[in-house]
């Protein structure tokens, strides 16, 4: 009888406004690892998605994602250089021609909207595969090096970094995520940030039994592939770039030779694949920080290194 | 890295599905429907334009002359009085709309939340956060977002059906897209364009892009939905544009050809 009460007592307005729930729901950003993601109704989700999204199996498939192509990196003697492409495609569509495939990871150094020659601290990620696959996972990436800056007062190492992703990709595979990305720092003694930036009290004792990890590169794909390495190029011009790189890389290169040899690179793959081109995105990962060195029209430097070195003969100048 | 090298296809980052069906389609679940139209999107120093055709069609049917694809996000249900925001959306409607909702309600929650209004910027990355949730069950829409940013400047970004976005000056969205997106390349960013009389061949300099006033632009959109009318099927009957100023939201309709 209390349970019939009790089920016609209830105020009839209850539930007519977002529970607790409802309202977390709506306002988190992120999802928990736990697969919040929407899944379609089917047995087989991945073969639905691949059906719908995937234009490698299926060329008339309905939703065309925006895929990244050519990607490089190299550490040298000065540091690491990062150089893209800027160009998404969308199975033949040239969805965008100004995409910034250089991600800056780790946000509460990254200061990305300064305008500034200084170097920026920091991680910096490489976007290649389904762009916003790379774009969602990195900033998932920022938030967790975020924390880990927070909690253990001092900047994650990327091989730390490079690990959380990579365990990531690995959770979901078989799920349909298209990313190969490459993940360029340096972690030095430097690196620990003084204690007024997050807040806390330091003791000079947690400085002690941390070596420096100096400039990484890791390379993480879709599959949960990590390898750490020297030099990768990632994309569908990663072999023309792989070309001109092993033909001309040394580790004793000076700054200013890395920076033109990754540019020139880049370039190569642009003339080469049909699915990179549009703009040279730069950067130089140093002690101190990454440096920027610029975002440029990919034509007039193919013409200046044309005509003035020489390089792609069998193009003619003739107009 | 074994997954990149065997790939002989010219995409070289492998899809991580588990097994390889190549040329198998799935039937029986097909949960989209194209409702064709187009969007586009154009900023300027202090304004921007969100525009869109009212046409909704399904194959060769045309279902409706009257579908709005530009809303007004964060205000008032009816009037969309107290908006700061506009969303236009284009591919399968339905999943438009539920976007359209998903995304007001948020804009609400934060004002109610925070006793402010959202930035843009704030809300054009939560926008991407939405569209990635279903990433394995994607939202079939192009997504465009406009407002004004802290600085009172217009801000554009757009978005792939699963969430990747980019700001923006100009952006054409849906089925017109390949006919609209090169006029704007060109009459926006002057892209192609170069100074006569700066040299001869390879010294030619290029037109620096600039912002462009309010009136100029208006005219663009225009004739970019009057050119795409001529040649799409999907797209016609009314020009709805959605302009966004320091002064507030102005919407207007044109008459589009109804064939």
């Amino acid at each position: 009888m209390d349970k019939i009460v009790a089920q016609y007592s209830r105020p009839s307005h209850q539930n007519e406004f977002y529970s607790e729930q409802e309202q977390q729901d709506l306002t988190e950003t992120l999802p928990p690892l736990s697969l919040k993601f929407a899944l379609p109704p089917v047995a087989n989700p991945s073969a639905f998605l691949r059906a719908m999204t995937d234009d490698h199996s299926n060329p008339s498939c309905p939703i065309k994602l925006a895929h990244g192509t050519t990607t490089l990196a190299f550490r040298f003697q000065g540091g690491i250089i990062v150089c893209t492409d800027s160009r998404a495609t969308a199975g033949n569509w040239i969805a965008s021609q100004t995409v910034k495939k250089v991600i800056p990871v780790s946000r509460l150094s990254r200061g990305e909207d300064k305008p500034s020659n200084e170097p920026t601290p920091g991680l910096l990620g490489t976007m290649a595969g389904g762009a916003a696959d790379c774009q969602y996972w990195l900033r998932y990436l920022s938030q967790q090096c975020t924390l880990h800056e927070i909690r253990h007062k001092r900047r994650i190492t990327v091989a730390a970094a490079s690990k959380i992703l990579a365990n990531l990709t690995y959770s979901y595979k078989g799920y349909g995520l298209s990313m190969g990305t490459m993940l360029a720092g340096v972690r030095t003694t430097a690196s620990f940030l003084p204690s007024n930036q997050v807040g806390l009290e330091l003791t000079s004792t947690a400085f002690i039994g941390n070596p420096q990890e100096g400039p990484a590169l890791y390379y993480i794909d879709s599959d949960g592939t990590r390898l750490p390495g020297n030099l990768f190029c990632v994309g569908s011009g990663q072999t023309f770039a792989y070309g001109v790189l092993d033909a001309n890389y040394r580790y004793d290169l000076t700054e200013e030779e890395a920076l033109a040899l990754g540019r020139r690179a880049i370039l190569a793959a642009m003339h080469r694949d049909a699915y990179s081109g549009g703009f040279i995105n730069l950067y130089h990962v140093k002690e101190e920080g990454w440096v920027h060195h610029g975002f440029d029209d990919m034509n007039p430097i193919f013409w200046k290194t044309k005509l003035e070195s020489g390089e792609f003969s069998n193009v003619t100048s003739e107009l | 890295m074994t997954s990149l090298m065997d790939h002989q296809a010219r995409e070289t980052v492998g899809y991580s599905f588990s097994e390889s069906t190549a040329g198998v389609k799935q039937h029986g679940f097909y949960p989209y429907t194209d409702n064709g139209g187009s969007t586009l999107g154009i900023t300027g120093s202090d304004f921007a334009i969100l525009a869109g055709d009212t046409r909704s069609t399904s194959g060769y049917n045309i279902n409706s002359r009257m579908v709005p694809k530009v809303f007004k996000i964060g205000g008032d249900d009816e009037t969309g009085e107290g908006a700061n925001i506009i969303l236009s959306v284009v591919g399968f409607a339905a999943d438009g709309t539920a976007l359209k909702e998903r995304l007001d309600t948020v804009v609400k929650m934060y004002k109610y939340q925070h006793g402010k209004p959202m930035s843009v910027s704030a809300c054009a990355q939560r926008l991407s956060t939405i569209l990635y949730q279903k990433r394995f069950f994607p939202y079939y829409v192009h997504a465009i977002l406009a407002g004004l940013d802290e600085e009172g400047k217009g801000a554009l970004y757009s978005y792939d059906p699963v969430g990747s976005y980019e700001r923006e000056q100009c952006r054409a969205a849906g089925a017109a897209a390949s006919l609209i997106m090169p006029f704007l390349d060109n009459q926006v960013n002057f892209k192609n364009q170069y100074i006569p009389g700066s040299g001869e061949g390879h010294a030619l300099v290029a037109k620096k892009p600039e912002p462009l006033p309010l009136e100029t632009v208006k005219g663009l959109v225009r004739d970019a939905f009057t050119s795409a009318v001529e040649r799409h099927i999907e797209v016609g009957d009314n020009l709805q544009m959605v302009i966004i100023t320091k002064a507030g939201i102005e919407e207007v309709y044109h008459p589009l050809k109804k064939d």
